[in-house]
């Protein structure tokens, strides 16, 4: 009976090491590709393990950029990325608690409509209203801004609806406590319910993040400037080169970089996140 | 410390529908009153419309001399403890105390000698740092409760408060509000539907049912001369006896007084003794016995009526009919199945008009 725990405990780990290994090893690839010379990568001759070119290849990615189709440096790709991202998860959290705070708590004219409205938008992403969206932020005169690569992903409903129902789960008797305590609707709010929303507000922080992170075709639309380009964009120019051979170490240095603050933030915001996923703390 | 008057208070939901339909309470300076009904009957709401969470439709209501039906719930001066105490969860115990006074813009040095003081009465001192999920039931309840004694209100308002705590405890929670209630001298509106903790707690007790008041007045004098049936078979445990006069076993021994036509005869089960005699104007029953119930000093004795019985006015905690209770003291009790008479005398009779809306005097 132990023996054959102890063999089908080897099994389950052999199969979940293979799982590993199939998700792990394109990383591992990257990361290798990344540290050797081109001309081996070129050659097909690429060795599985790490090469000395590290620092070399890295320094270069972040402050220079490749020297044929982007001349833009990775560094400065990033922090676009990064500014882009972060506008779309906080201004995303931020506008979402107020709308959800407005629906749940206040009746108003409308109240129910305006709901609808929200709801509505889900069905519609970015990419489905792709050119009248383009057109608007145009006529603002957004595009290659950093108000133009987050406004338009800013306004969507999946997290205004989040928050309308894990604010219907609060009981009413907290808002009456809070009301006989002398605490007006805003007190309410930031004392109250923004507190206890701290959990989902982590959870939705990371798939917002990771969201705006991966942003691929409203960037490379509306960003004509290099120097305003997200990460994700570079890469994809890197790779594209006419007369010239693809700087691979290069492209898998930023396919590196660009996997790294989104890993940072799930592992910073991990108990977090897990927290407002499968509790509400009430 | 203020009175509290409520003038012809009405209620009517936008559907259409009567919450209370006029209610007319005094509840002096320091008293203690509590409102005790059914649930459903609109006693958690007529509390909060006092509290001003529920906007007032009809009538007054006066706090200190003042009408606050326009004024907000934080201006009354009026502390209130939930049911399920709605502490905030984020905050401490401290925090969840000192709130509503910084709201109110009260000095922090204040406000500590205040949560200090009701954190040593209360026994929270040890625990002002905790979360309230990291506290007991009682211990939240008492929180609730200091959190409303550290604004020194006006008015004390609690919506059914112990109703989430185990057995024991509510009781010892009972007598700790009623001490503290008695200490502090702040008039009080208290919801139940728990006649025992009405009964125990009130000063004035008010009967509700169905969005009206039944009766008002001192707890004893209520269950000494309940006015309607309804207010008869709610106070009090286990349940009055009632039974129509209209059998001719009844009517005849009622014979002679003004009662005969009265419609519903009430006694109360301690008001019965297991005797063959027929006491003067008094009323004997005989019974055969179906049920023993033993909890030590009393035992209940469950009879039916050998004459079948019309049904009374359905009231709650009513008896199927022809059932009778009576306790008797201690643990001697007749056998199952055994013929008994049992008789009350003349003054413990409650006689009440057909419809069990109208107490008549014998």
């Amino acid at each position: 009976m132990v023996e054959e725990e102890g063999f089908r405990r080897y099994v389950a780990h052999i199969i979940l090491w293979i799982g590993i290994a199939i998700v792990a090893f394109p990383v591992y690839i990257a990361i290798v590709a990344s540290t050797q010379d081109n001309a081996l990568i070129a050659n097909g001759q690429m060795s599985l393990l790490p090469g000395g070119h590290f620092f070399q290849t890295y320094y270069q990615t972040i402050f220079v950029g490749t020297s044929g189709s982007t001349r833009e440096p990775v560094g400065n790709m990033m922090l676009n990325s990064l500014i882009t991202a972060l506008l779309i998860a906080v201004g995303k959290i931020a506008i979402s608690i107020i709308s959800a705070y407005a629906i749940v708590y206040f009746r108003f004219p409308f109240r129910m409509p305006i709901f609808w409205l929200i709801f509505i938008t889900l069905m519609l992403p970015v990419e489905v209203r792709i050119y009248p969206t383009y057109k608007i932020v145009a006529d603002l005169h957004m595009l290659d801004s950093y108000a133009g690569l987050s406004l338009p992903l800013i306004a969507s409903a999946t997290a205004t609806l989040l928050f309308r129902q894990f604010f219907m789960t609060v009981p009413d008797e907290l808002l009456e406590a809070s009301r006989i305590d002398g605490a007006g609707p805003l007190r309410f709010f930031w004392d109250t319910l923004v507190p206890l929303s701290r959990t989902n507000m982590a959870a939705l922080f990371v798939i917002l993040f990771i969201l705006g992170w991966n942003q691929y075709l409203w960037p490379l639309l509306i960003t004509t400037r290099d120097d305003m380009q997200t990460i994700q964009i570079g890469i994809r120019k890197m790779i594209t080169t006419t007369d010239a051979l693809t700087e691979w170490p290069i492209v898998m240095a930023t396919a590196v970089l660009a996997m790294l603050p989104p890993v940072f933030v799930v592992v910073a915001m991990q108990k977090l996140f897990v927290r407002g996923l499968v509790e509400t703390e009430k | 410390m203020a009175n509290v008057t409520l003038r012809k208070v009405r209620k009517t939901y936008p559907g259409g529908f009567e919450a209370i339909k006029g209610v007319d309470v005094d509840v002096g300076d320091g008293q203690f009153c509590v409102l005790v009904g059914p649930s459903g009957c609109g006693k958690s709401t007529l509390l909060r419309m006092v509290a001003g969470l529920e906007t007032v439709t009809g009538g007054e209501i006066d706090i200190g001399g003042r009408i606050v039906n326009q004024i907000e719930p934080a201006d009354r001066d009026i502390a209130m403890v939930f049911q399920n105490y709605a502490l905030y969860p984020h905050m401490s115990v401290y925090n969840n105390m000192a709130y509503g006074l910084r709201n109110r813009g009260m000095a922090e040095a204040e406000i500590k000698t205040r949560v200090e003081e009701a954190a040593r009465v209360l026994e929270l001192s040890a625990m002002l740092e905790r979360k309230p999920r990291q506290l007991s039931g009682g211990q939240r309840q008492r929180v609730a409760m200091g959190r409303a004694i550290v604004r020194q209100p006006k008015v004390f308002l609690f919506d059914e408060p112990l109703s989430n705590l185990d057995a024991k405890l509510r009781i010892a929670m009972r007598v700790e509000i009623r001490k503290l209630q008695r200490r502090l001298n702040t008039t009080s509106i208290y919801v139940t539907h728990d006649q025992l903790e009405a009964m125990t707690l009130a000063d004035i007790l008010v009967v509700m049912n169905g969005g009206e008041v039944e009766q008002v007045g001192n707890p004893l004098d209520i269950y000494e001369k309940p006015a309607t049936t309804f207010v008869a078979s709610f106070i009090g445990a286990p349940p009055m006896n009632l039974m129509s006069t209209r059998p001719e076993e009844i009517r005849s021994q009622l014979a002679g007084s003004a009662a005969v036509d009265a419609g519903i005869l009430g006694i109360r089960p301690e008001d019965f003794v297991i005797t063959d005699e027929t006491p003067a104007g008094g009323v004997a029953l005989p019974l055969t016995v179906e049920a023993i119930e033993r909890v030590g000093a009393e035992t209940f004795v469950y009879g039916s009526r050998q004459q079948e019985d019309q049904r009374v006015a359905a009231t709650p905690g009513e008896l199927p009919p022809g059932e009778v209770i009576v306790r008797i003291p201690g643990t001697e009790a007749p056998a199952i199945g055994a013929k008994i008479r049992v008789a009350a005398v003349r003054a413990k009779l409650h006689l009440f008009s057909g419809d069990g809306r109208q107490r008549i005097e014998a």
